[in-house]
């Protein structure tokens, strides 16, 4: 048993070390500007995934259904901004309130270069994390007492809440008021550039992937530990979970606070895909952008959720793109076509999914356990 | 002086028109213990319909024919979206609650081309008076008395006729109910129509107010007013009444206030303490879980 366990492990490890080398090849053979649509939807549909699967810790694994999730993002996007912007920009992006409260920068506290940059980035990331985790925390003292959908909504309290403190222009030195935080490293940071600026080798969709990859694997090894056992069961059934000494509020809250630690890793990562931080673009309804995706994918399956927020961003930005374009066939000048439409035929096949494929695409299988039927199948 | 009185105005007539969306959803949650996450959305259509609709129509005819249409809405995103899980964990019919409301605001978005649209002008209620100083519509008197009369009205139909009783029943004990021959599904259409109708006439107060509709305008009315309800004691209709009132007149004189950011806030924050303090609420009845 031992022995299969580990031997899958490497499979995955594998697996997951080949699409991040399959990435790389993507990106330095095809042309990221004829191709933009392609790796914007790799690069969203990497930070989805992980925000996904962070949410899917806590609805699909503890059963806690929480739609908080765009605002514990919102903390990480800010913190990770606000500790990364190069202090030679800072008057720039806060010209309205006279230049930043915050005089330093992470990646150049490190010295700068490469070196300063990779981990000015990371523990920015992390930093980011652990402010949307101990807030996380300080909601979770009163909040974590309600159930299901009361939970549900207060919750989304808080992500509003957060998103007018925010915006608050008190705080404006600090969050720059209702305006975008940018000029912080992105993605593109990332590419590594010769000594006359010209880009030698394209890095920018694999620090998200990368980036992505590790938080979901650390989630993972979560999940399939004791905690995750007792996450698990506090979902099927509370009062027996209780029965057999799983300590309930000291469980839901350490599964509130990872998935919000993750979510605002995610958050970070967001503002480097976007380019900029602003609390506007932090609503609800990217929180329910982000449950459609963990309900797509399957609820409970960890590599459901990564599928579902790879199809969603692809479809979304990139398949349904020529449903909003109005076409001519000939001289005939197609129906319905024009903007707006690809999210009506989206949100229709959402719908669909919810209403007749109610355990998504995965079930609450993960994709080793497919691969393993099929050979027990072939077995036979 | 005159400030405040017109401050209390508007927090009255919000207040009413808060009233109206929380209705249908406490009657909702009443019964199919379903957060609608999609009322807020149907306001919004009914909006949006007006606009359309008195473009072609004269004022008399549209406004019947909106208070039908968005019936129907409610009706048919209770038996296409909400009937086939009627089995399902209560989190599945929540989440299609939520696509219905993902749908509507696409479509919305869609029709409107993402513009605002300006809502008509009613004769009657569009028009300006002045009250102690303050001026303001005639909107904001008729609201509370119009409000007033409806839950009058509504309390009748739900005390003393025979689909009053069948939704208390229902509400009660959903099974049971069941077993006593009451036809769940059509108890539950008559729920919704009754709250979708509710809805149309307040998007018709509403919106002589603010005017202009874009498709996210559901959104957020219908999560104040989903918070009075909770406030009120979900399932209760003079509690989510009593809570439209106070979060109307909360929300206006925050936004008077140079708080204003915060008026979202704070109705979100009275949720969470009440939540905490108080769970059913101001006049919630007592449930006990059973194991």
């Amino acid at each position: 048993m031992k022995k299969t366990v580990s031997k899958s492990a490497w499979a995955t490890l594998l697996c997951v070390a080949a699409l991040l080398a399959l990435v790389v090849i993507l990106e330095n053979v095809l042309d990221p500007n004829k191709n933009i649509m392609v790796f914007t939807a790799l690069k969203k549909g990497a930070v989805y995934a992980l925000v996904a699967v962070s949410m899917n810790l806590l609805n699909g694994f503890t059963g806690l259904f929480s739609l908080g999730q765009a605002g514990f993002m919102l903390l990480g996007a800010y913190t990770y901004a606000i500790l990364t912007i190069p202090v030679a920009q800072r008057d720039a992006v806060y010209y309205i309130y006279n230049g930043s409260a915050i005089n330093f920068s992470l990646p150049e506290l490190f010295g700068g270069g490469a070196f300063g940059l990779v981990l000015g980035v990371v523990l920015a990331l992390a930093l980011g994390g652990c402010v949307a985790a101990a807030v996380a925390w300080l909601i979770g003292l009163p909040v974590l007492r309600l159930k299901s959908d009361y939970l549900a909504i207060a919750t989304l309290g808080f992500g509003e809440i957060i998103r007018a403190v925010f915006q608050w222009d008190k705080l404006g030195p600090v969050t720059n008021g209702a305006n975008a935080l940018k000029n912080f490293p992105t993605f593109s940071s990332f590419n590594i550039t010769n000594g006359s600026g010209e880009t030698v080798l394209r890095l920018s969709t694999f620090t998200a992937f990368l980036l992505a990859g590790a938080c979901i694997a650390v989630i993972v090894l979560l999940i399939n530990s004791t905690y995750g056992r007792a996450f698990k069961a506090i979902r099927d059934d509370e009062v027996a979970a209780e029965a057999m000494g799983i300590n309930l509020s000291k469980h839901k809250r350490l599964a509130f606070v990872i998935s919000s630690f993750f979510a605002g890793v995610g958050g970070g990562m967001f503002a480097m895909f976007a380019n900029q931080a602003q609390a506007k673009t932090f609503t609800t309804a990217m929180t329910y952008e982000i449950l459609l995706i963990v309900v797509i994918g399957g609820i409970g399956s960890v590599s459901g959720s990564c599928i579902a927020a790879f199809l969603y961003v692809a479809a979304s930005e990139w398949w349904l793109r020529f449903l909003d374009a109005e076409t001519f066939i000939g001289g005939f000048k197609v129906p319905l076509l024009r903007n707006g439409f690809r999210m009506v035929v989206f949100s229709v096949v959402i719908m669909i999914v919810v209403l007749f494929f109610r355990r998504g695409i995965m079930g609450d299988k993960e994709l080793p356990d497919l691969l393993e039927k099929r050979r027990k199948e072939r077995a036979k | 002086m005159q400030y405040a009185i017109s401050i209390l105005l508007s927090g009255v007539s919000l207040g009413g028109q808060y009233a109206l969306i929380a209705i249908g959803y406490t009657m909702v949650y009443g019964i199919l213990r379903l957060i609608n996450f999609a009322h807020g959305d149907v306001f919004m259509v009914a909006g949006l319909m007006m606009v359309y609709l008195t473009a072609s129509l004269p004022l008399a005819a549209s406004i019947p024919l909106v208070l039908v249409l968005t019936v129907l809405l409610g009706f048919i995103i209770e038996r296409a979206a909400y009937k086939p899980l009627r089995e399902a964990p209560r989190m599945s019919v929540m989440i299609s609650a939520i696509g219905v409301s993902y749908l509507l605001q696409n479509l919305a978005t869609y029709v409107t081309g993402g513009l605002p649209k300006m809502y008509p002008e009613i004769p009657g209620i569009s028009n300006t008076i002045t009250i102690a100083g303050a001026p303001t519509k005639v909107v904001t008197i008729v609201t509370p008395i119009l409000v007033l009369a409806l839950v009058a009205a509504l309390t009748q139909l739900i005390h003393h006729t025979k689909v009053g009783m069948a939704m208390r029943a229902v509400a009660k004990d959903f099974e049971t109910a069941q077993l006593m021959g009451i036809k769940i599904n059509a108890v539950i259409s008559a729920t919704f129509v009754i709250g979708s109708f509710l809805a149309a006439v307040g998007s018709v107060l509403y919106f002589t107010n603010y005017q202009s509709i874009v498709p996210l305008s559901g959104a957020l009315p219908g999560l104040r007013a989903f918070v009075a309800a909770v406030f009120g004691g979900i399932g209760s209709i003079p509690g989510a009444v009593v809570g439209a009132f106070i979060i109307g007149l909360s929300e206006s004189v925050i936004k008077g206030s140079s708080w204003s950011i915060f008026s979202d806030a704070f109705t979100f924050a009275l949720l969470i303490i009440i939540l905490v303090v108080k769970p059913t609420g101001l006049f919630g009845e007592k449930v006990t879980d059973k194991v």
